[in-house]
């Protein structure tokens, strides 16, 4: 038995070379394209072009007060929510819990659509129930979802929970301890928060703010949705308009290289804001914390965290009911009204229907699986310095963040349609595409799970001769366990949700459910929108369900 | 007098010396027309399966599957929709790396199709009822393609929002500040029936009309089958532009939506089909655009999908106004086919999307 030799070196090497295939290669085409001229020859006039022309500028502004609005108002409404579900008293919170993390499974495109039948100014739901209500004349309208601020809105619905998630995690593995010091010590209960779990949880906002900024960045399919309707572009609808025939890749290249520059500043000021201090909360022994008793306030805060809810999960849903029963989606269905028109249409008609759902569960399984490996090595390698060039790893699997799926798309796009790897045409391509697009997100969520766990439990299991491996699996993995489950879940959905490089790169052999509910959408129908949304939906929730029993069941590897 | 009108008059009136006036210069003699043969039919079922890949509204194109379906059982067919252009870029993109997934072809931008010919991505093949039937307006003299589907792109209003004496009757009527906010209008770089119509309407309008429409606060949707299902939510009153069919079709299952002929004239959509010359599944491909000429076919089209056809056996529906007397725009592929990007690049200045 080769039980001492450390194996890790040549993992690593290999991890080290996929991550540098899977990146580097279509981002280094978008950036030789980029710089490419008309003639071939190497030129800055893509960017020149770029930066002199208003249709340009102008997205990018609005794309910019999006991405900023869309931060703080996730970070406003996670925070105390993730606090209130993880700290405090609140009667359901754990059903609250499982509500916020099922609103992430609604692809955000979805939401999208849902929202247009709930407030587009006329025919929405919404409106009309306002008017019957209050009197309001038909041309006027409470809310019109075909705006800027309608569009924030709805992006920040979907957005929320991931700061949601990051921060009730965090608050949950924050030591009681702490708190009961600063209490013993006579500290009252709003400042033992103040002073100690604000800034224990402010890293992981921080955190948070950025997902945030980041998601509404590159977001596509809302966009598509709700801005072209409102006559402007943000800057991924207009990269993709740049790939309607003839395709400009050279443009679209260009376009994502501010992008790509703003999220390493980003990314730096997180590291600096958050090098100074160690954050290691999760070492040995600590109790679980106490949760802070809200009083009289525990049924506002029940109610507050339901309102919010309504927004990314009830009142969609209700739309989404509502017009997969429904003949129009303009009008609420009666016993009378009642239809399985669109279901029947779906299911039996569509000729789509099926191979589009087996492609997509086929590649959000193996996505998950690969990407959730892939992940778990990656921040393990960069949160315990494994290897030499650890940050380039880091940086590497933070980085297609900073690229819209649309352009990493065409980048794959570029790079998979030639020898010696010609992948464009099978699912290969979209399975490559969903991981490094995932990757970041997986990576983070177990960085920051590893972040947690002290090196010093790793450190006695190598003193005990185990090799880093052994250590990775014996001691570090079940640690990480509900974190890996958690990441697994949380690549499945969104695979499934992936919209904006599968629209690049799919084929009609290769169609996967997000792009034909896309194209369901370009001709309005919406009937059969709602009717896959829906079964999607609750497949997703079969699979995590199945996977949250796994995690439940105890460990029953042999030691 | 209609454009239709008057071309089965020259077909009447001609020998067949007269093919040779569509769109392209003739090469060689179209091949021979193709009878479906049990021979056809049976290396068809070999196949088993074919793609088409069209932008006809989706209920229609999977009803067309169901009807062929049903009328040759073993063969399965995938209905690809998506908006002309769309299509027309993903097929560029697919045939440029080699990827044949395409049988069938069907636009509703005839330009592809001159387009498609010139690139040589198309196979000649003349079905019976094109070679016999067909008027020369409506097939390619080098039997490449033919009229699978033609509609128009009318106007139409909400008659719940709107009462039939203050629609709009005309082009310059969308003009009318009384319109700001409530009018919908599909798009040119995602629907061939809207680049279509918009090479009309800037050739007889001018582009002075585009700009004005565009500062009236246009809801901006991609398909040209998506304003008349705004128009029967009840989200805008009036649809600048869209498919005939479709909004037909709504108004005959009961839907508040009416056509608009306007005065100026109302842009011609012809749709051409086509089997590629690459198609994974030849045989299959060829039985289905033969059987997709027939006039069995084609009244079906006219029957469940309100479109207009090539075919001078079939017969109009009585719940909509008859073809011949409709005032039409005169449709010039040829010149779509040229000035496609400068079509969509002007539209864009004044739309801003």
């Amino acid at each position: 038995m080769t039980r001492n030799f450390d194996l890790s070196r040549p993992v690593l090497a290999a991890v080290a070379a996929l991550l540098a295939v899977m990146i580097v290669l279509p981002v280094g085409w978008l950036l030789v394209v980029s710089l490419t001229g008309k003639d071939g020859g190497i030129t800055l006039a893509n960017f020149v072009a770029l930066f002199t022309d208003p249709t340009f500028v102008d997205p990018l502004i609005t794309t910019l007060i999006i991405a900023c609005s869309v931060s703080a108002i996730c970070c406003l409404v996670a925070a105390p929510l993730g606090w209130l579900v993880a700290r405090t008293d609140m009667p359901f919170a754990r059903t609250i819990r499982t509500l916020v993390m099922a609103s992430l499974v609604t692809p955000p495109f979805v939401g999208a659509i849902a929202w247009e039948m709930l407030a587009a100014p006329n025919s929405g739901l919404l409106n009309q129930l306002w008017r019957l209500l209050s009197g309001m004349p038909p041309d006027e309208a409470l809310f019109d979802i075909y705006s800027l601020g309608g569009l924030i809105f709805v992006i920040s619905c979907y957005t929320f929970p991931y700061v949601f998630i990051l921060v009730a995690n965090a608050l949950d593995r924050m030591p009681g301890e702490l708190e009961d010091a600063s209490s013993m010590l006579g500290a009252k209960t709003w400042q033992t928060a103040r002073l100690i779990t604000v800034p224990l949880a402010l890293p992981t906002l921080l955190a948070g703010a950025l997902v945030a900024f980041l998601q509404a960045l590159n977001l596509f399919g809302s966009p598509a949705i709700l801005a072209i309707p409102a006559g402007f572009h943000t800057l991924t609808t207009r990269i993709w308009s740049l790939f309607q025939f003839p395709p400009k890749p050279e443009l679209a290249a260009a376009a994502s290289v501010p992008l790509l520059v703003l999220t390493v500043l980003l990314l730096r000021a997180q590291a600096m804001a958050l090098g100074r201090r160690g954050y290691a909360v999760l070492g040995g022994k600590y109790g679980a914390p106490r949760p802070i008793r809200l009083g009289w306030l525990r049924g506002p805060a029940v109610a507050l965290a339901l309102f919010v809810l309504a927004m990314p999960l009830f009142l969609p849903y209700a739309a989404l009911f509502n017009s997969a029963f429904s003949r129009v989606a303009s009008r609420i269905v009666g016993p009378e009204t009642i239809t399985l028109h669109n279901v029947k249409f779906t299911f039996l008609e569509l000729s789509s229907t099926m191979p589009a759902l087996k492609n997509t569960f086929l590649l959000a399984t193996a996505s998950a699986t690969l990407g959730a490996l892939l992940a778990l090595l990656i921040a393990y390698i960069v949160a315990r310095k494994a290897v030499r060039g650890y940050r380039v790893l880091g940086f590497l699997a933070t980085a297609p963040l900073a690229i819209p799926g649309i352009v990493l798309g065409v980048g794959l796009f570029l790079a998979y349609t030639r020898p010696p790897l010609a992948l464009y045409g099978t699912l290969w391509i979209l399975l490559i595409a969903f991981v490094t697009i995932e990757l970041p997100a997986a990576y983070q969520q177990l960085g920051s799970a590893f972040h947690a766990v002290h090196p010093e439990l790793e450190e006695a299991g190598r003193m005990l001769g185990a090799t880093r491996l052994r250590t990775l699996a014996d001691i570090t993995a079940p640690l990480l366990r509900s974190a890996v489950i958690a990441t697994w879940c949380f690549i499945f959905v969104a695979t499934i949700r992936e919209l904006s490089a599968a629209v690049i790169l799919f084929t009609s052999e290769t169609k996967v459910l997000s792009v034909l509910i896309f194209d369901l959408k370009e001709s309005g129908d919406v009937g059969a929108i709602a009717v896959l949304s829906l079964t999607m939906v609750a497949i997703t929730t079969v699979v995590i369900a199945a996977a949250n029993r796994l995690h439940a069941r105890p460990q029953s590897r042999a030691a | 007098m209609t454009r239709k009108l008057t071309r089965r008059h020259v077909l009447a009136a001609s020998t067949a010396a007269a093919a040779g006036s569509f769109i392209t210069p003739v090469r060689a003699a179209p091949p021979e027309p193709t009878k479906i043969t049990p021979a056809l039919i049976e290396a068809a079922k070999k196949e088993g399966k074919f793609s088409w890949y069209t932008s006809v509204d989706l209920a229609l194109g999977e009803k067309v599957a169901k009807a062929f379906e049903a009328k040759y059982p073993g063969i399965t067919m995938k209905v690809e929709r998506s908006g002309a252009e769309r299509n027309f870029q993903r097929i560029g993109q697919e045939f440029q790396n080699r990827i044949y997934n395409c049988d069938v072809v069907n636009s509703s931008d005839a330009a592809h199709l001159i387009v498609w010919k010139r690139a040589k991505m198309l196979a000649p093949f003349v079905p019976e009822d094109v070679a016999q039937y067909f008027p020369d307006a409506h097939k390619d003299p080098d039997g490449m393609f033919a009229s699978w589907r033609i509609t128009l792109c009318p106007i139409a209003y909400n008659t719940r929002l709107v009462k039939a004496e203050d629609a709009p009757k005309s082009y310059a009527d969308l003009l009318d500040p009384k319109w700001m906010g409530k009018i919908v209008k599909a798009h040119p770089g995602y629907s061939g029936t809207i680049m279509t119509a918009t090479q009309q309407l800037s050739r007889d309008l001018g582009w002075p009309w585009f700009e004005k429409l565009a500062k009236q606060k246009v809801m901006q949707v991609q398909s040209a089958t998506e304003p008349p299902k705004k128009l029967a939510q009840g989200e805008r009153a009036v649809m600048a532009d869209g498919g005939e069919y479709v909004a037909a079709e709504l108004k005959a299952r009961g839907e508040p939506v009416e056509i608009v002929y306007a005065s100026e004239g109302t842009p011609l959509i012809t749709g051409p089909s086509a089997v590629m010359a690459n198609a994974p599944n030849p045989n299959a491909a060829r039985l289905f655009q033969a059987w997709s000429m027939t006039r069995e076919a084609q009244q079906l089209n006219i029957d469940v999908g309100a479109l207009r056809s090539a075919h001078p056996q079939t017969t109009d529906r009585a719940d909509m106004r008859k073809f011949s007397d409709i005032k039409m725009l005169k449709e010039e592929a040829n010149v779509v086919a040229d000035q496609a990007d400068a079509i969509k690049a002007q539209y864009v200045k004044y739309f801003k999307v």
